[in-house]
């Protein structure tokens, strides 16, 4: 007896500990982000986050916004499905978050927007390029393109600069990005004149591709697009030489990631993929982050995650500036008014679909690094 | 026709890495009547054994070199066995006299408990790594088919292993003594054999040649993290039921089909997609034929 009273009372205090700290002092304003920032798109979610982190530090350090102090509570979801919604609910109901900002994947953005459109949040998505997410709701924003934009400038870069009649596209199922990158990228193929050879599916996480690139091998095409996740396209990459296949690989901005070079070594070499932004592009706004970043994260050079990551809390912070108010109502005006902001990955403008309008570029491995090759405008 | 070969060459080579997965599972199963969840896990530290000794190997003995490699996987299996061994001290033996049920779920526990543990940032964390090239790699090409040499040191792997498992376990006084647990532990224990000696040599074993199969997985697919046992543990779990749970020859039997029925499913343009679908469709209906697996004895439980 006397024991369970004593578990009782220490449970008790692991409660009020617990509550306890989740309430936020100090009355800042509160912007919740979500990020994968464990598994297995822990690179995507850790480079968002830190160009976030960098944003509402800068911000802070400037005398926050509104007179008030800027609060980001982030939270991860592992990479992991049905894990968002817990604690995006978490963000919103316990924490008192007026906006959100997350995430990197499309299928966990997709999880998080019907929560945030039901409350009533804004929420700011860095780098969700699935055209699905800011269909949620008319609280549902991006300051990435959308697939639709870059399938179509990868299709018009494998027919116009790889001049490829023959493409087989590779897709994993599991991720609705993947999905509609390869659907967008395959109307814009066969609208330019080119013949879709072979299409193969592959489930994110399989270590083994070889059954289904024996089957793209059979077809001959002359290039494979492969609009996968870094870790998959690496393996895709190997596998696919190792069979003798020759053709260039292309992919979209799922590809940007150093763990690409590091496993795929010569294997991903020469391949192409079209992303937000280029770190060795020459404008003074990408210079200039380039340097606060690798300053604050020990020399590292942001990537594309980072850089929209950055440029999603600045925007939202703009937006919150431009409101005069952290009232969701008219916040969320402000942020369907902007246009022309001037961002690290581009100027942005939101469109009626609250998505982004603004240019991609396209990188190739050269020499175990990306290298920035053309920017296609909207 | 060329087609056809090749992916049967890939059905071999990705069927043998669920064969040798399914001996370890059947090896613990055979003594101790429960599947240990955590042997996937153990196939991980195995791969993450070998992703941190290879750098001081290396500086020893340059890689990719057949002698290094093989000082790696047996440092290796060494490490797994004893994690092995103190998983069984830990967490299953203080549960010996309790239903299977108990020791089950404790398994499946163990099993989370690693994984969600390494993928703590102290611990490996859980990005991706590159896993070294330990083997000079050399494709051989045939009249148009592509052999690399990866697949066939796979191949050589899991025969060898399956003869010498068999001859561990019919052959030796140990391998007599791991029979008799398995028939009976009490009369066993009467006859003056040490039960709790011969389950600690069965777990040490069967994490060795999780290590083993974690290395062979990791040179296929050279991106380690702390999730990678959880999907080929899944499938060779189910290629040791497919052979008959317990019995050496059927898990072997049971990967290499499984291997196969995916690869064929996989190859298929448009089918690709149901490549899981075709290949548990064949196994369930091979089941409804042959409950008790395609090697397996079927028994009647005495109640």
């Amino acid at each position: 007896m006397h024991r369970r009273t004593l578990s009782l009372a220490a449970f008790s205090i692991f409660l009020t500990a617990f509550t306890g700290c989740g309430k936020s002092g100090g009355g800042g304003i509160v912007i919740g982000e979500f990020a994968s920032l464990t598994g297995k798109e822990a690179t995507f979610g850790i480079s968002s986050h830190e160009g976030t982190l960098l944003a509402i530090e800068t911000l802070n350090a400037a005398g926050g916004v509104l007179g008030k102090n800027i609060e980001l509570l982030t939270e991860d979801n592992q990479s992991k499905a049905g894990e968002t919604s817990n604690v995006v609910n978490k963000l919103i109901s316990k924490d008192g978050a007026v906006a959100m900002l997350g995430e990197v994947a499309s299928s966990r953005s997709l999880e998080a927007a019907p929560i945030c459109q039901e409350s009533g949040i804004p929420m700011v998505s860095p780098a969700s390029t699935n055209p699905k997410v800011t269909e949620v709701g008319d609280y549902i924003f991006r300051v990435c393109f959308i697939d639709p934009f870059q399938g179509t400038v990868m299709a018009n870069f494998v027919t116009k600069t790889l001049k490829a009649n023959k493409v087989a596209v590779f897709t994993d199922v599991k991720s609705d990005y993947s999905k509609g990158l390869a659907k967008f990228f395959k109307e814009g193929f066969v609208k330019n004149g080119g013949q879709i050879v072979a299409e193969l599916d592959f489930n994110g996480g399989d270590k083994d591709f070889k059954a289904q690139l024996t089957a793209i091998k059979g077809a001959t095409p002359d290039a494979i697009f492969v609009p996968g996740y870094y870790t998959d396209v690496a393996l895709i990459a190997i596998q696919a030489k190792q069979l003798g296949i020759a053709v260039p690989l292309c992919g979209g901005d799922g590809w940007e990631s150093q763990t690409l070079l590091d496993i795929g070594k010569d294997a991903v070499e020469g391949h192409y993929f079209s992303t937000h932004y280029a770190s060795d592009a020459a404008s003074p706004a990408v210079t200039a982050f380039v340097a606060a970043y690798k300053k604050r994260f020990n020399g590292k050079v942001p990537d594309a995650m980072a850089a929209l990551g950055y440029d999603s809390a600045m925007f939202l912070v703009d937006a919150i500036k431009r409101a005069g108010s952290k009232e969701s109502k008219a916040l969320r005006d402000a942020l369907a008014a902007s246009k022309d902001y001037e961002a690290v990955t581009g100027k942005i403008s939101i469109n009626a679909q609250r998505d982004a309008v603004k240019s991609a570029v396209i990188l190739q491995v050269k020499d175990g690094k990306f290298k920035y090759l053309e920017t296609v405008a909207p | 026709m060329d087609w056809l070969l090749q992916q049967l060459i890939n059905g071999l080579a990705l069927g043998s890495i669920y064969a040798l997965i399914a001996l370890g599972y059947t090896m613990v199963y055979g003594v101790l009547r429960f599947i240990n969840f955590a042997h996937a896990d153990v196939l991980m530290l195995g791969a993450y054994a070998a992703y941190f000794i290879a750098p001081a190997v290396s500086t020893v003995l340059p890689l990719p070199s057949l002698t290094g490699t093989l000082i790696i996987v047996l440092l290796s299996a060494m490490i797994c066995a004893g994690i092995g061994m103190l998983i069984e001290i830990l967490a299953y033996r203080p549960l010996r006299q309790r239903p299977r049920l108990t020791v089950l779920i404790t398994a499946i526990g163990v099993s989370l408990f690693i994984e969600f543990t390494c993928q703590h940032k102290a611990v490996f964390g859980a990005d991706t790594k590159p896993f070294p090239q330990l083997l000079p790699v050399h494709d051989f090409h045939l009249a148009g088919l592509v052999i690399g040499s990866n697949d066939l040191v796979v191949v050589v792997t899991t025969l060898l292993l399956l003869v010498g498992l068999w001859f561990i376990v019919q052959r030796t006084k140990m391998g007599t003594a791991m029979r008799a647990v398995s028939y009976n532990q009490q009369a066993a224990a009467l006859m003056g054999i040490n039960i709790n000696r011969i389950i600690s040599f069965t777990f040490g074993l069967g994490s060795a040649l999780a290590a083993i199969a974690g290395i062979l997985y990791a040179l296929k697919a050279p991106g380690i993290d702390p999730l990678m046992g959880v999907q080929p543990g899944l499938r060779a779990f189910i290629a040791a039921v497919l052979g008959g749970i317990g019995n050496l020859p059927g898990a072997a039997l049971g990967g290499l089909l499984l291997g196969l029925l995916e690869t064929f499913a996989g190859g298929i343009s448009g089918l690709s997609n149901y490549r899981d679908g075709i290949a548990f469709a064949i196994l369930i209906l091979i089941l409804l034929f042959k409950p008790a697996g395609l090697l397996g004895k079927a028994t009647v439980e005495k109640v």
